[in-house]
């Protein structure tokens, strides 16, 4: 009964985001705006529907109920509850599902709590979302049904794939979904503003939090995914270029972008259609990704079994919103009046370097995923790695770095040459001493990349608190504290990624249990090797003694794991988290004469990288709630001030 | 400054850096690109050593050995056509043995021997490298085949 009343609470979901659709259409264009006033609730109501079939997916994993096809292709009744639960959307029509159920979410969520928007530009919006929503209804009930029975049931399931089965599956997926998603509000808010022509600075203001919020949980989703992959996959590396990992820094860019142009417009009334435009790109980079990685059409870990049904269907809502989006835009871009003028030295400008810069990362992002597509099409196989993507998006990066210091320096509107560069000066100052200092010490033993990015990280870390410098601390803004904090993130992140690409050690050897391995001021003495089991998979786990400089030694176990179902071996690293860095050990496999593959890591200030993130995604809190408690002050006083007057 | 001048500024940025964007990646795919490579391609187009490529392929039965450090591995690639010399140091991937299929990162030496940096194996049924999609093995003949 649950999964039929799952698949219920879907078509009725769909059939009222049809409803919503046309409400919103006929009472907008054929000036009947008495039905308006059903759209919100009918938005809601389907936001509800939505998170009911979720839940009850949800349920029928949690009860492992194999007679429905979902669950007994990717779940198995010896899991652990948690890999049941999360199991949910580690799946193509689960994680479709979810991707559904965010949409209605957040569309109900703007039906709730917007109230800075104009009346008509509100339901414009609501009946965007409902588009929108629609197109993946109807993907999800015609080809990807997660509610399907099988007859006769399955006697037990096929299990999850043993890299899923990690308590980073529950926060990960469902976090970036909802930054994915989240932008999809962004998007239809464009599509309103652009029906009724009322893009301006109350627009901007309006938009704002809802693309803030997308992008913190994307900053949280792509950070936790990094780590995710570095500690689970073995690799040592913290990100792959894989194309799922661009499918979601691509409309993270786009949104980044957007974040700093709406604020623009909001602040200055400036940039109007760039905003629009930025705000379409954002959630199109998303449904980009997701067709990329539901489509199975290149090459990723994440790719799941190729279905080109699937990716035909994904690839025509692709066509119709994206080109649909595009053209409204060139056909009432005409209409969006100019915004106010700046000057060519102005917080403006660098705004718009800054966009721009993000614009070409992500456009060579792009260009480097689809790449291989291309020149398949042409028969050649062709493979896009890292030293494109490095190549490419390093240098880019770190000039938008130096952007980054200047443009929080620089006064809105009209500033002077000489006065930003008196404001530079101690962050000029201390790039100039670092330089000298680390070519000193390490000229030619490391990477240019890696030496110029710890350069300017320090330069970044003195510049992003210089707009505190001389402000009563008490006083200065929650939203100001939160730029700071989100830069001076960028800042950690990127000497996080400096230190682990100059002064990285690996070691990889074959070692006796009773033999010691010494690398980088480590000593490990690996005592013996002993079989393990856990609730679905059983182990060799390797003990080991490690201590530093003759300090007190830690005990630390990496493992090789093997899952039955479905058959399949992990590594389980192991990971020693100093101050200064990480000790990460990955246990092989047995070599001749009782010898066992080690490789070893020791990685200085790695965990920066992942911090760095971390403060990202927190300086957008304090911006978002900062904003959001100012305009509520403000209302408030004015309520006060019309009382008194009263 | 008047509003027209500035948008025209603006639109010369943008498009110099379209531009610049552009030829970048050209250039940069021109460099980067690693071409998919089997055996066969190595022999008849040939690759220049240190050239950083996929090479694509079956491990041949019989031509896997392990050296006496324990953690480099020598063995042949094969597509049925030509058979090419590789080696390679690191934890190998747990599917990664005699008669299966592998895709390795990396370059050839000198010598002609191919130093992978990296090997690509089959996860699962279900997780596994494009490129060798549609490749088999053929246990009797030992050969492989490609049906595309």
């Amino acid at each position: 009964m649950i999964a039929e009343a799952g698949l219920a609470a879907l078509w009725l979901a769909a059939s009222l985001a049809l409803l919503q659709l046309a409400l919103a259409a006929i009472g907008l264009a054929g000036g009947k705006s008495e039905l308006l006033g059903a759209v919100r609730p009918v938005a809601v109501a389907q936001g509800v529907l939505t998170a009911l079939a979720f839940a009850l997916l949800i349920a029928l994993f949690l009860r492992s109920d194999m007679s429905v096809l979902l669950v007994a292709a990717n779940s198995h009744s010896m899991k652990p509850w948690l890999y049941k639960f999360a199991g949910t959307w580690g799946n193509h029509e689960g994680s479709m599902l979810l991707w559904v159920t965010v949409m209605g979410v957040a569309g109900a969520a703007v039906a709730l709590f917007e109230r800075a928007l104009r009346r008509e530009t509100h339901m414009a919006t609501l009946g965007g979302q409902a588009a929108i929503s629609l197109g993946f209804y109807a993907f999800l009930l015609f080809a990807s049904n997660p509610f399907a029975r099988i007859d006769p049931p399955a006697a037990d399931g096929q299990g999850l794939n043993p890299l899923l089965q990690d308590p980073g599956l529950a926060f990960h997926p469902p976090t970036l979904y909802l930054g994915y998603v989240g932008l999809s509000v962004a998007f239809s808010f464009a599509v309103g503003a652009l029906l009724t022509r009322q893009v301006d600075a109350a627009f901007a203001r309006a938009m704002r939090p809802w693309v803030l919020g997308a992008w913190i949980l994307l900053t949280l989703g792509i950070t936790a995914g990094s780590y995710w992959a570095y500690y689970e996959l073995g690799w040592g590396g913290w990100w792959f270029w894989d194309p799922v990992e661009n499918a979601s820094l691509m409309p993270w860019l786009a949104a980044t972008a957007l974040l700093h142009s709406v604020t623009v417009l909001a602040t200055r009334d400036a940039l109007r259609a760039w905003t629009v435009m930025l705000a379409v790109v954002a959630f199109s980079m998303s449904m980009v990704g997701t067709f990329l990685v539901r489509s199975g059409i290149l090459t990723s870990v994440h790719a799941f079994a190729v279905d080109p049904e699937r990716g035909t269907f994904i690839l025509a809502l692709l066509g119709i919103y994206i080109g649909g989006a595009l053209a409204l835009f060139g056909w009432r871009v005409g209409a969006v009046r100019e915004g106010a003028p700046f000057e060519l030295v102005s917080r403006e400008t660098m705004l718009v370097v800054n966009n721009l810069l993000l614009s070409v990362i992500l456009g060579l992002v792009l260009i480097g995923t689809l790449y291989p597509l291309l020149t398949e099409a042409f028969g050649h196989k062709v493979s896009v790695g890292a030293p494109y993507f490095d190549r490419i998006a390093g240098p880019i990066a770190l000039a938008l770095m130096i952007v980054m210091v200047l443009g929080p320096l620089t006064r809105w509107r009209r500033d002077r040459m000489r006065e930003v560069a008196r404001r530079v000066a101690v962050p000029a100052v201390v790039a100039g001493l670092v330089f000298l200092a680390l070519a000193a010490l390490a000229w030619g033993r490391i990477g240019i990349l890696p030496f110029l990015g710890l350069v300017i990280a320090l330069a970044v870390a003195v510049g992003s608190v210089a707009p505190l410098w001389r402000r009563n601390l008490r006083r200065t803004p929650l939203f100001t504290w939160g730029m700071v904090i989100a830069h001076l993130g960028c800042a950690v992140s990127l000497a996080g990624m400096a230190c682990d690409s100059a002064f990285t050690v690996e070691k990889l050897v074959a070692a006796r249990p009773g033999d010691t391995v010494e690398t980088a001021g480590w000593t490990l003495r690996f005592k013996q090797i002993l079989p393990m089991a856990g609730d679905n998979w059983t182990a060799l786990q390797a003990d080991m003694e490690a201590s530093r400089d003759g300090g007190e030694p830690v005990l630390i176990h990496p493992q090789s794991r093997f899952f039955a179902s479905p058959p399949t071996t992990t590594t389980e690293a192991a990971l020693l988290t100093r101050w200064n860095g990480q000790l990460y050990v990955v246990l092989g496999q047995e070599a001749d004469e009782g010898r066992w593959q080690l490789r070893i890591w020791w990685k200085p200030f790695v965990t920066l990288i992942w911090l760095g993130g971390f403060l990202i995604a927190l300086g957008g809190a304090l911006a978002l709630v900062g904003r959001e408690r100012r305009g509520w002050l403000l209302k408030w006083r004015a309520r006060r001030a019309l009382e008194a007057a009263a | 400054m008047k509003a027209k001048h500035q948008r025209l500024i603006l639109a010369v940025a943008a498009l110099a850096a379209l531009i610049g964007a552009g030829l970048l990646a050209a250039s940069a795919l021109k460099d980067e690109a690693a071409y998919f490579y089997a055996p066969n391609d190595v022999k008849t187009k040939g690759v220049e050593p240190g050239k950083a490529i996929r090479l694509g392929g079956m491990v041949v039965k019989g031509s896997l050995k392990r050296a006496g450090d324990g953690v480099t591995v020598h063995f042949d690639v094969t597509d049925g056509k030509a058979t090419v010399p590789a080696n390679f140091k690191g934890i190998t991937p747990d599917l990664f043995r005699e008669g299966s299929g592998v895709v390795a990162e990396g370059a050839f030496d000198a010598a002609g021997t191919f130093q992978a940096t990296n090997l690509l194996a089959k996860h699962d049924e279900r997780y596994m490298p494009r490129e060798l999609e549609g490749m088999q093995y053929d246990e009797k003949s030992h050969k492989m085949k490609a049906d595309r």
